[in-house]
């Protein structure tokens, strides 16, 4: 087994691991934006350590995979952000734990709250 | 859209030409003649078409102090990237699930929508954020364990590391 092998599949376990940890949070947390952090994140590691570890394994692929690596990065948070973005607008609040409601959500100042409680999912 | 000189206008297909090259080079991964000169026509013709569309930067950003902040960024952010992950995992893990969500507003010194389109990015790959919305220069930050409701403070925690660099370079 040579060196590189053995950083690709380090890299190879890594990604897989912070995956099924993105995939977790998405399962325990409680609503929407919760779970765009636990899945935006992890996927992003994640994925990225998993394209690099191929590029590891496969040394004529390291330049395709430095390329997506790029492209993830660019991309993964952008689309978070639209489905934020929408889920508020399409009147689905965040769930907020602290007593104090009213200051915690300071993106009710530009999209008002139409419905009367943040309906959990 | 506003009009362009006609130096921001070489500048930019400058720039486009470059990235484009530098792509088709790792996309192809080869340097052999005949590929290389289709990729320079093919990125050549693309930055021509769509000198309005890609409006990141002028030559100005192969200014070498401005690359040097370049790659300090990138560190940064891979250094916050690498911690973020590591809170998410010990939030999911922890049985009691310790999360105290909201949304917490703050404003940037950052003007071009390139520069503010790279914050926001890189504040929903760092601890516990995720951006909501940019309208002008505030942005709204979704924060998994809200530790101050203050734009300033906020800003302060979130944002301010990032900020520095970025207007280093843009």
């Amino acid at each position: 087994m040579s060196i590189l092998e053995i950083i690709g599949g380090v890299l190879l376990v890594i990604g897989s691991s912070f995956l099924f940890l993105g995939g977790l949070g998405i399962y325990r947390m409680p609503d929407t934006y919760n779970r765009l952090q636990a899945g935006t994140k992890a996927t992003t590691l994640g994925g990225m350590s998993l394209v690099l570890g191929v590029g590891f394994l496969e040394p004529a692929w390291i330049w395709k995979a430095l390329i997506i690596i790029i492209f993830i990065a660019y991309s993964n948070p952008i689309s978070s952000h639209a489905l934020a973005r929408a889920n508020y607008r399409r009147g689905h609040y965040p769930f907020i734990k602290s007593k104090d409601k009213e200051n915690m959500d300071a993106y009710q100042e530009v999209v008002p709250h139409t419905k009367n409680k943040e309906d959990k999912l | 859209m506003q009009s362009l000189t006609l130096n921001q206008k070489l500048g930019r297909f400058i720039v486009n030409w470059v990235f484009l090259f530098l792509v088709w080079l790792m996309f192809t991964s080869t340097l052999f003649w005949q590929e290389v000169l289709v990729g320079a026509v093919l990125s050549m013709l693309i930055s021509l078409a769509s000198i309005r569309l890609f409006t990141c930067c002028t030559l100005s950003i192969f200014n070498p102090v401005k690359i040097f902040w370049m790659v300090w960024y990138f560190f940064v952010f891979l250094k916050l990237l690498v911690v973020a992950n590591l809170d998410v995992a010990r939030r999911v893990i922890s049985p009691s699930l310790p999360i105290n969500p909201g949304i917490v507003k703050f404003k940037t010194k950052l003007t071009t929508n390139y520069s503010k389109m790279v914050l926001a990015n890189s504040i929903t790959l760092t601890p516990g954020t995720l951006s909501v919305d940019v309208i002008g220069d505030t942005f709204y930050i979704h924060w998994i364990d809200v530790e101050t409701t203050d734009p300033e403070e906020a800003f302060k925690i979130i944002a301010e590391p990032f900020e520095k660099v970025l207007l280093k370079i843009f």
